[in-house]
């Protein structure tokens, strides 16, 4: 799909702005207002913006909980997601899901999922269920390479493949899975070629090139749309920062840092696309940069000016459609009866 | 008003289904081929009727209840059928960690309407096919779970559940398939979590579901000739669990005793009774009596197989303890 000058510039806002997202994550993370799991995407964010920018806005999307960059691509409000990671009830999902679970239906983004390879089935699940309604979106499958070697990354191939299900299983390969080396963990390196098991399509793709990652999401969508069936990309990256905030990052070298930051994504296109082809001055890239960070620091204000979630709503949503004779007494679902008859409790 | 088998009632719940609305689907493995539709024939001819929304699956439990949440979330009422309930082991962490998650974690945005049928308990099969998993998902938020005792309840749980919007698990006793009750041609739909009382009695209160119902209505006949009557409430949905007719029960007997085929520890009995004294205490005559399986791995052997299970006559057994005050 060719682009014109400020598609392609919106894309380097696009990986800006999640890293500038990212970074600042990091700083509330270190100042407390943030805890339990954060995975930062600083490093993949080509993948994440190339990808999305291939697909139609009401594409189906479904990822693993390394999920603000795609959250961000999908034009979901930097505002929403920074308020999840507090865990506001102004986020995405009024703070019960947290950074694993970004969300937004209404976007068709069904969500980040933390249990590796567990996602997967629901992807293929979601196809089915556009071709069962021929509605003519597609799916967007992300994971890990280390989320390759589990039982539902096979299963979901499978049965994808089988029924001839329009979704395509987009593998960020970082090398590594939390702290075990790709070499360590798969008996494949080269990741594509695992789809071969299922006679599916598969390539591969320099992830941290955004117009290689469109063109080869572009192609593979467009195969999936005209009923050729599912597909594999993966996507070779890196990832700057630690598999999340809680680790301390010991298992790899500095020197491998800092030759895979070399060719960094934002750094490659800007120079090598925007500024060489004379789609952006040095001006406009530093506006660019102004506006970013406005947005960034504007979502932490709303974040921090965001109430928590109110207490008595702890119970709501548990089930779409309650029982009826179900009620709350604050630790268990009891039958209402309860409270109109006389029994001993209070 | 007909008799039919449990399996017929199954069977007419989930054509009506398919028919009424053409979002439901029905999936599993040897659900359309093998035998003629299904290891246990709920689904025999289906296939056939509904040409494309019955179909069979590969051998993955995790992929089969999986991608029956991908397509609940997109609007599709799938009904999954694992083949036993043993296997549903290999998809717990999709029954668990997403279908009974989803909707709250992202604050209502997803809806999961879901129908996981499994058929559970003993049939000389052994240790790995012979279990009840009853207490494990019912101690799930999130999800709901299912276990009629008899044809009637069958048809009407199944329609309902098909219909909720919530993963429904819907548990069908082995045992169960073959027997038979009366149901009617009309359509009608029974309510999820709400108990029934199956028989009046003013003694003792029995709390039981499924196969155990069977049983228990057996022991009342012969206790009922021993002059003691059973007051018999049937759970019919674990999760969300009424306990109200059971409480009222109790208020007239002042006599509990829980029923079930499980493992005694952990068990549904175990929060019965404890519910029942936390709210009904001084209604109390004896303390809650429990009948349930032995805590073994299942064995394949006639005589010890028996012996794991608990029939009528424990049930008959436990009855005339706790009514000579010797339990
Ligand atoms: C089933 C399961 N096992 C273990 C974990 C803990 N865990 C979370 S992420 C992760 C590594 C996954 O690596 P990969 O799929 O390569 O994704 P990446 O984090 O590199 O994006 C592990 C082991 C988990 N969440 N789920």
């Amino acid at each position: 799909m060719e682009m014109n000058k400020d598609e392609l510039i919106s894309l380097y806002r696009q990986m800006l702005l999640i890293r500038t997202f990212e970074d600042k994550s990091a700083e509330m993370y270190a100042k407390a207002k943030i805890a339990g799991f954060l995975h930062l995407y600083n490093g993949q964010e080509a993948i994440a913006v190339g990808a999305l920018s291939a697909l139609h806005s009401d594409d189906e999307l479904v990822t693993h909980y390394r999920d603000h960059g795609y959250a961000l691509a999908r034009g979901i409000d930097s505002r929403f997601v920074m308020a999840e990671l507090y865990g506001r009830e102004t986020g995405t999902t009024g703070g019960r899901g947290g950074s694993m679970h970004i969300a937004s239906v209404e976007k068709h983004f069904w969500g980040g999922y933390a249990i590796v390879g567990g996602h997967l089935p629901l992807a293929v699940g979601l196809a089915y269920a556009n071709v069962h309604h021929n509605t003519g979106r597609i799916v967007l499958c992300v994971l890990g390479d280390g989320s390759t070697n589990i039982g539902t990354f096979h299963a979901a191939l499978n049965w994808a493949q089988l029924w001839h299900l329009p979704v395509i299983f987009l593998v960020e390969n970082n090398m590594w899975a939390m702290g075990t080396a790709i070499s360590i963990h798969s008996s494949v390196i080269e990741i594509y070629k695992k789809a071969a098991a299922h006679e599916m399509y598969a390539e591969r793709v320099d992830g941290k090139d955004v117009l290689a990652v469109h063109d080869a999401v572009c192609k593979l969508a467009e195969r999936a749309r005209s009923g050729e069936g599912p597909s594999l990309l993966e996507a070779v990256t890196y990832r700057y920062r630690g598999h999340s905030m809680a680790d301390s990052d010991v298992q790899r070298s500095k020197e491998e840092i800092n030759e895979q930051k070399q060719r960094d994504p934002l750094t490659m296109y800007l120079t090598n696309v925007l500024l060489k082809r004379n789609l952006l001055t040095d001006e406009q890239e530093s506006q660019i940069h102004h506006e970013v960070e406005a947005e960034v620091d504007e979502a932490v204000a709303f974040a921090d000016a965001s109430a928590e979630p109110a207490l008595d709503t702890l119970y709501d949503k548990i089930y779409a459609q309650p029982v009826a004779n179900m009620q709350i007494d604050g630790s268990l679902i009891r039958p209402a009866a309860l409270y109109t008859g006389n029994g001993t409790h209070g | 008003m007909a008799e039919i088998t449990f399996r017929e009632a199954l069977k007419r719940a989930l054509r009506e289904e398919l028919t009424r609305d053409p979002d439901v689907v029905i999936w599993g493995e040897d659900i359309v081929a093998y035998g003629g539709g299904g290891a246990y024939a709920v689904t025999a001819g289906l296939a056939k009727e509904f040409p494309g929304r019955v179909r069979d699956t590969p051998i993955a439990e995790e992929a089969i209840v999986g991608v029956g949440i991908g397509a609940a979330m997109g609007g599709v009422r799938p009904i999954v059928e694992l083949m036993t309930i043993n296997f549903a082991l290999v998809a717990w962490d999709q029954i668990v960690n997403h279908a009974a998650k989803l909707h709250h974690m992202f604050n209502g945005q997803i809806k999961v309407p879901m129908v996981m049928r499994s058929p559970a308990g003993f049939g000389r099969t052994a240790a790995t096919h012979s279990q009840n998993f009853d207490s494990w998902l019912a101690s799930v938020p999130g999800l709901k779970v299912v276990e009629p005792a008899t044809p009637y309840d069958a048809k009407g749980l199944l329609k309902a559940a098909i219909r909720d919007d919530d993963p429904v698990f819907f548990i069908e006793h082995l045992q169960l398939y073959g027997t038979r009750g009366e149901v009617p041609d009309t359509e009608y739909l029974i309510p999820l979590g709400v108990s029934e009382r199956k028989r009046e009695g003013r003694h003792l209160t029995v709390v039981t579901w499924g196969r155990m119902l069977v049983e228990t209505m057996k022991a009342a006949k012969v206790l009922s000739g021993e002059g003691i009557e059973l007051d018999v409430i049937d759970l019919r949905t674990l999760r969300p669990m009424d306990l109200s007719l059971a409480m009222q029960s109790v208020k007239r007997t002042n006599r509990a005793m829980v029923v079930e085929e499980g493992w005694r520890s952990m068990g549904i009995g175990a929060e019965v009774a404890a519910t029942l004294q936390e709210q009904v205490f001084n209604y109390l005559d004896a303390p809650i009596a429990r009948v349930a399986g032995l805590e073994v791995p299942m064995p394949y052997a006639k005589n010890l197989e028996r012996a794991t299970v608990p029939f009528s006559d424990d049930v008959v057994a436990a009855a005339r303890a706790m009514m000579t005050n010797q339990y």
